[in-house]
């Protein structure tokens, strides 16, 4: 076979390169820049290798809110996601109820996130907040501006009322993309609800469920508004998350080196998680045959 | 072990039928014999999956009742009937092993685990799913998928028929025959009720013993794929079933005998009598393509036809020709030659039959009751 060798086909190449280049790399490689060097103005920058990374790494109040940023994605994926398998099992399949609840659960996923924390804000607070007003007449004590574990709760319980919506329709779709054969054949052996929904709901819906969580963690993972608007972060900073306190670090105090390294950190922190979700989930389909 | 009845059934899946045409299965009485082989054939839309859902349950009748030795069915679920169905698509468990879409149904019935391997491996066997009981069945061929749908259907000893909903649609055309032997096999063995609802005659009559042929909501006619043929009792019987279906001519009863435009059919007294018996409804000829004759020779019941075109299958020919206005299919077979010139047709007396407002007319004497 003689093949032609054309060095000059990499040039059709180079569109593609150039867009990759200014939409990602370039950008990049600015904070790249910033995270190795001590700016301290224009003629005066110096090489300082990977000393901001250990730094960023060592320093308490990154690793509280790193580890803050986890139990948050955690539990909020903790909660959405049967959450929403559940809700997407319970609605109706067809007629006008149906589309009434696809539009009731639209609405949360229509609204910008800081009117979201608005919402929540108000809503929550303990002297006017319908929800506030209520627990604290009930008896129980609940202020979310005070107590750490309070505005725990409700930072969660706003991600819950935000985001569960999304599994709901996501599955929702997958569940109607199950043929009724499926379940017509279950019926005639005999297959109880629960058999059901494990070997026929659950394996179909798994397409969805792995797009479900990946996009659940990433979002939550990179959350900076809505517990922003709702607690400022707080009390103390017990609701501080990871690009709150990367906020603070380069915009407040304007320490771009150590915020560089902490962003690059940050990105491939949520890469690392990704790829092992889905690499895992995949591999262990492979495994499996 | 079960005989099927459906007694006055009729359903109409809107809510208040008012019309005949509101109904996807009209009043019918009907008897599926136990152990026997049935195929339930017609086009598409003519009602056939709705017919087998109302036995397996999973349509629930609008009228009249479905009879499982004659015990009513009509409320009870088809969990509870007794009966296995296999879909168009298989319907396989992904996420499990083909080991354990087998043992589903017995596991579901909280059979012990001992006897569940034992019933898994022997229905394995006849299937041939020996060698992949351990593998994931979602990767498997459509065929082998198939064969497992089927195999849910056997393993519980409760069955006692089963229902197949078009199940070869999806398989290769060079695997359909040997399911096709499959499933004969399974049914010398276990002696189950079977009815296997298809469009293709070919498939329905190398399955079944007797054909149900339906024909918009109605079992037109009953019978064995032979009676079907040579005795259609339905003008849509003849359409629908052989290859090309049969020549349907419109006539007309005069002095000479059945006259269809300029041209006039000899009949003899039997037949006079039998379209004499019709009165004025519309009434039909019928003949086969086999047996219409054609040749270079007049005789004295022959008629000159025109020939328009000749398609050659390999191993016969279907010829059509035209006669007056009438175009006619006949069916020759390879070695037969097709006149060159002059073209005669023949009807022979004992091939034909008449319909009168399309139902085939039969009277005592013929002796033809199906």
């Amino acid at each position: 076979m003689n093949k032609i060798q054309n060095n000059r086909a990499w040039f059709l190449v180079l569109p593609v390169f150039i867009l990759v280049a200014f939409s990602a790399i370039i950008p990049l490689m600015t904070v790249v820049n910033y995270s190795v060097q001590d700016i301290f103005d224009q003629n005066n920058a110096y090489f300082v290798g990977v000393e901001w990374y250990r730094d960023v790494l060592q320093d308490p109040r990154l690793q509280d809110s790193l580890l803050r940023q986890f139990m948050y994605s955690g539990s909020v994926l903790a909660i959405e996601i049967p959450l929403g398998i559940a809700v997407a099992l319970m609605m109706p399949t067809r007629g006008a109820m149906a589309s009434l609840s696809l539009i009731l659960l639209a609405i949360p996923l229509l609204i910008p996130w800081n009117v979201v924390g608005t919402i929540w804000q108000i809503f929550a607070r303990a002297d006017i907040g319908l929800l506030g007003y209520a627990i604290n007449g009930m008896g129980i004590e609940y202020n979310y501006a005070t107590n750490a574990t309070d505005a725990w709760l409700t930072v969660v319980l706003m991600d819950v009322w935000h985001w569960t919506s999304l599994i709901a329709l996501l599955c929702y779709s997958g569940l109607r993309a199950i043929p009724d054969a499926y379940y017509q054949a279950a019926k005639i052996d005999r297959a109880s609800d629960w058999a059901i929904f494990k070997y026929i709901q659950l394996p179909k819906l798994k397409g969805v469920l792995i797009i479900g969580v990946l996009l659940r963690f990433m979002d939550s993972f990179m959350i900076y508004t809505e517990p922003f608007v709702l607690t400022g972060g707080g009390p103390g900073n017990s609701t501080t998350f990871l690009s709150q306190t990367l906020t603070k670090m380069a915009i407040g105090q304007f320490d771009i080196g150590p915020a560089a390294a902490f962003s690059m950190i940050y990105f491939l922190i949520v890469l690392l998680v990704s790829w092992l979700f889905f690499t895992t989930i995949s591999q262990l389909d492979k495994n499996k045959t | 072990m079960a005989e099927i009845q459906l007694k006055d059934l009729a359903h109409s899946y809107a809510a208040d039928p008012e019309h005949t045409t509101d109904y996807a299965i009209h009043q019918m009485n009907h008897v599926w014999e136990q152990g026997g082989a049935y195929a339930l054939l017609g086009p598409s839309g003519c009602g056939k999956s709705t017919l087998l859902n109302i036995i397996s349950g999973l349509v629930k009748p609008s009228h009249g009742s479905v009879l499982f030795d004659g015990v009513v069915m009509n409320d009870i679920s088809p969990q509870d009937r007794n009966i296995a169905q296999v879909f168009q698509f298989p319907v396989i468990y992904d996420s499990m092993t083909v080991y354990d879409n087998l043992a589903f149904p017995l596991r579901n019935m909280k059979v012990i685990e001992s006897e569940v391997d034992e019933k898994v491996r022997a229905v394995a066997d006849i299937l041939e799913l020996n060698s992949i009981l351990q593998q994931k069945a979602n990767n498997l061929s459509a065929d082998q998928k198939q064969k497992i749908s089927m195999g849910r259907g056997l393993v519980r000893d409760d069955v006692s028929a089963i229902l197949f909903d078009e199940p070869l649609t999806v398989i290769d055309p060079n695997l359909k025959w040997k399911l096709r032997r499959k499933l004969k096999q399974i049914h010398e063995r276990y002696n189950l009720t079977m009815v296997y609802v298809t469009h293709d005659q070919l498939e329905a009559s190398t399955f079944a013993d007797k054909i149900a042929l339906m024909y918009e909501g109605k079992i037109v006619q009953f019978g064995t794929p032979r009676e079907l043929f040579e005795n259609p009792n339905h003008t849509f019987v003849g359409y629908f079933i052989g290859s090309p279906g049969m020549n349907l001519l419109e006539i007309e009863v005069t002095a000479e005998g059945a006259k269809m435009g300029e041209i006039t059919v000899c009949l003899n007294d039997q037949q006079r009598r039998l379209l004499k018996s019709a009165g004025n409804a519309s009434l039909k000829l019928g003949i086969r393509p086999e047996f219409v004759q054609l040749s270079s020779q007049s005789n004295d019941e022959s008629m000159p036809c025109t020939l328009v075109h000749t398609e050659d299958l390999g191993t016969y020919k279907i010829v059509t020709v035209m006669l007056g206005e009438h175009s006619i299919k006949v069916r020759l077979d390879e070695e037969q030659q097709v006149p060159e010139q002059n073209a005669y047709l023949n009807f022979p007396s004992q091939w034909l039959k008449f319909y009168a407002d399309d139902y085939l007319i039969v009277t005592d004497e013929t002796g033809d009751k199906s």
